[in-house]
């Protein structure tokens, strides 16, 4: 039996070595190693020391210089990591209230079996396999400050509104580009529960509203933990939304890494981040796994 | 256990039979509708019918379910039982017809404001909750004291002997123990109608007439209405104040157990409610009938046709020393059935299907004798030719027996 799963899982240790082992061996060697005037190869510790000394600025998070007069200092990369953290956190709900609706409308309409499910479904996905480039491009077009949006305001004598190159533009950027990955994994869990179960809650006396918090969200828990990782880990590393829509000005962690990598060039350093920034993924993810292992034990949140 | 052996001995007792013959002749389908027991309906349905796309599966459905009274709806599978206790849990909307509840039109409440509840034939248990959990959902939505719900749901869970299941996941429970999960969860409403969808079909033999047993005892004593589903005559004889034999949508026949038992009003019931010798005979004057070119006496009056089903019960026949005024054959199998001998007769190219507790060895030349009372005249019905194609045990013997019927 053993013997017999070892065999057939070897053709995904090949994958997993090709894709995944290589590539973070080669980062981590990255990160730990420099050379010198000669080309020399050597051990280092240069890059993690670059993260944490370099300059300091005053930490403004969650308010706490603004509103609580603070002054905390700390390295630009611990401000930009949290700054990277908050609106990947916001851009993640947004995604999860506005994703969920429209999850349980399309299972809706699945269970019905009516045909526009697939269709609607098609168009949900179908900005998926277009480039990720030319989706934010076109917002480019649409928040400009010329652009269609501010032109229509401006004839209705408002604006023109600043869209693009601050908070605002970057997470609805990213809302946009990852809302799919938040409704595919809802809807695939919502379209499995069988509408028995609802039946049975309705028999027992709960009107839909109980239904829904007491039968459905329960069950669609392990969609919703699967979305948020699908969505809060690319929100947190990607570059090129708030390079398109930052203007250049904005800095993300992805950006810092990919400054490092294709500006400074060095390897080094952006190693190093590419490290740490891993590091924290996995621990979150495993904390938001294990929550939710948790509660679909306890049955539901609410 | 008194229940079952009160079905064996129904099946028996001539006597009992003999008296209730009286009553039960002028009622046909509307048994109920003449009732003047003084005990009031509860639901009615009148006129009910129900299609998907083109398959009608409710005919004209019209019956009265009395207060505290156990009804069966019995009838071979697709027959339309489940479609009928969908209806009156909310489920289904009818396409035309009415059905009302204490006197008030019931089809525009939604479920949850129905006061029914019911056992789905599929369980439909939370996966998401353990035993306890599920049992205690009706409760929560009260919002009953949590001291309250916790002594209800385990008194409930002992009920169904299930003591010390409250933590299991759903997920680890055999079928039989989802069942009656199942039925604890609704039956824990105390609701006034309990609707129960084949509640015991997973269940093994033994467990089941416990189940039977118990579930009778608690209808009786919590003064609940039920309405039971089930495709197995013997449970729905054994348990039922009320019994509905529906096939293809349609009501058959209604009435209680026995009248049914002994009164089929056709040939599928006869042929669903225990087995039977349905043969083809002719009328051409009262309280006489000819089945194989002899004359038989029998209490019946001559129908509009000439043509009529005769079924006499097997055990209704006696194997004598043949004779000239009965029908002769020879035993082709004797098999020992435990209390009684089930042999099978050929005589006047029929398979003769006898219940006797006197054995008759294989090739003995016998008379097949049976007073007028144990000849059964029926209207040619519809459903005549379906006969046999239950999926009720005696449907073996009627396959083999196919010389019975055209
Ligand atoms: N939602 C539906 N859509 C289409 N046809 C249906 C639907 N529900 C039931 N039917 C059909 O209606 C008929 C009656 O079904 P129903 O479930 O009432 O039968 P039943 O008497 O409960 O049978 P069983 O003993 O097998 O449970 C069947 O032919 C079934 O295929
Ligand atoms: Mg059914």
């Amino acid at each position: 039996m053993n013997k017999r799963f070892g065999r057939l899982s070897f053709p995904y240790i090949i994958w997993v070595a090709v894709f995944t082992i290589a590539p973070l061996l080669l980062v981590a060697f990255f990160a730990f190693t420099s050379y010198d005037i000669n080309g020399n190869l050597y051990f280092t510790l240069q890059g993690f020391r670059n993260i944490f000394s370099g300059a300091t600025v005053t930490l403004d998070w969650l308010g706490l210089k603004s509103i609580l007069g603070l002054d905390i200092q700390v390295p630009v990369y611990v401000t930009v990591f949290l700054k990277s953290l908050s609106i990947a956190v916001i851009a993640t709900l947004i995604s999860l209230l506005l994703g969920y609706p429209v999850a349980w409308l399309l299972a809706k309409l699945k269970i019905a079996k009516k045909r526009s499910a697939d269709f609607l479904l098609f168009l949900t996905v179908m900005p998926m396999w277009m480039n990720a480039l030319l989706r934010t491009y076109a917002w480019l077009a649409l928040l400009e400050p010329t652009g269609i949006i501010n032109t229509f305001l401006g004839n209705l004598g408002i604006g023109p509104v600043q869209f693009l190159y601050n908070d605002f533009g970057i997470g609805l950027g990213m809302v946009y580009n990852y809302l799919p990955f938040m409704i595919l994994p809802i809807y695939s869990v919502l379209v499995k529960i069988h509408p028995s179960l609802l039946e049975a809650s309705s028999d027992l006396g709960a009107d839909n509203i109980y239904t829904l918090r007491k039968v459905i969200i329960p069950l669609s828990l392990p969609g919703v933990y699967s979305g948020i990782n699908m969505v809060l880990m690319p929100a947190m590393t990607t570059f090129l939304i708030p390079d398109l829509l930052g203007g250049g000005r904005y800095m993300l962690i992805g950006n810092a890494i990919q400054r490092q990598y294709m500006i400074s060039r060095d390897y080094t350093t952006g190693s190093a981040l590419t490290i740490l920034l891993l590091i924290f993924v996995l621990i979150s993810m495993s904390v938001i796994n294990r929550n939710a292992a948790e509660m679909s034990e306890e049955g539901g949140l609410m | 256990m008194e229940n079952i052996e009160k079905a064996d001995q129904l099946k028996k007792n001539n006597r009992v039979r003999l008296l209730t013959r009286e009553r039960s002749k002028t009622a046909m389908i509307g048994t109920q509708l003449s009732d003047k027991t003084g005990q009031s309906h509860i639901i009615e349905l009148v006129g009910v019918n129900k299609s998907f796309g083109e398959v009608q599966v409710m005919r004209d459905i019209t019956f009265y379910i009395r207060s505290n009274e156990f009804l069966t709806l019995l009838g071979p599978s697709g027959c339309g039982k489940t479609t009928t206790l969908r209806v009156l849990g909310g489920f289904e909307q009818p396409d035309s017809g009415t059905v009302t509840f204490e006197g008030h039109d019931l089809l525009p409440i939604p479920p949850h404001e129905r006061e029914l509840n019911t056992v789905f034939q599929r369980y439909a248990l939370f996966p998401h909750l353990d035993v306890a959990e599920n049992v205690a959902f009706g409760l929560q939505i009260k919002k009953l004291p949590q001291g309250e719900i916790d002594s209800r749901v385990s008194q409930m869970l002992s009920l169904v002997k299930l003591d010390g299941y409250g933590a299991r996941a759903i997920d680890q429970l055999s079928g039989g123990q989802m069942q009656r999960v199942a039925i604890a969860r609704a039956l824990v409403n105390l609701p006034k109608v309990l609707l129960l969808d084949e509640p015991l079909g997973a269940l093994d033999l033994k467990m089941r007439k416990e189940m039977q047993i118990e579930l009778k005892q608690m209808q009786r004593e919590l003064g609940i209405t039920f309405v039971y589903v089930t495709h197995d005559q013997e449970e729905a004889l054994t348990m039922s104040d009320s019994v509905i034999v529906m096939n293809e949508g349609a009501i058959q026949q209604i009435g209680r157990p026995i009248d049914i038992y002994n009164e089929p009003r056709n040939a599928f019931v006869a042929d669903f409610i225990g087995e039977s010798n349905i043969i083809n005979g002719r009328m051409h004057e009262d309280f006489r009938v000819l089945i194989c070119d002899k004359w038989f006496p029998c209490v019946d009056r001559r129908h509009e046709n000439e043509e009529v089903d005769v079924v006499i019960r097997p055990e209704d026949i006696d194997l004598v020393k043949p004779a000239d005024n009965l029908l002769n054959g020879i035993v082709t199998s004797a098999t020992f059935k435990g209390v009684h001998y089930e042999m099978i007769v050929e005589a006047c190219d029929l398979e003769w299907l006898v219940h006797s507790t006197d054995h008759k060895a294989e090739g003995s030349e016998v008379g097949l004798s049976f007073g007028p009372d144990d000849v059964h005249i029926m209207v040619k019905s519809a459903f005549s030719p379906m006969r046999g194609k239950s999926d009720q045990d005696s449907a073996s013997h009627e396959s083999e027996r196919g010389a019975d019927y055209e």
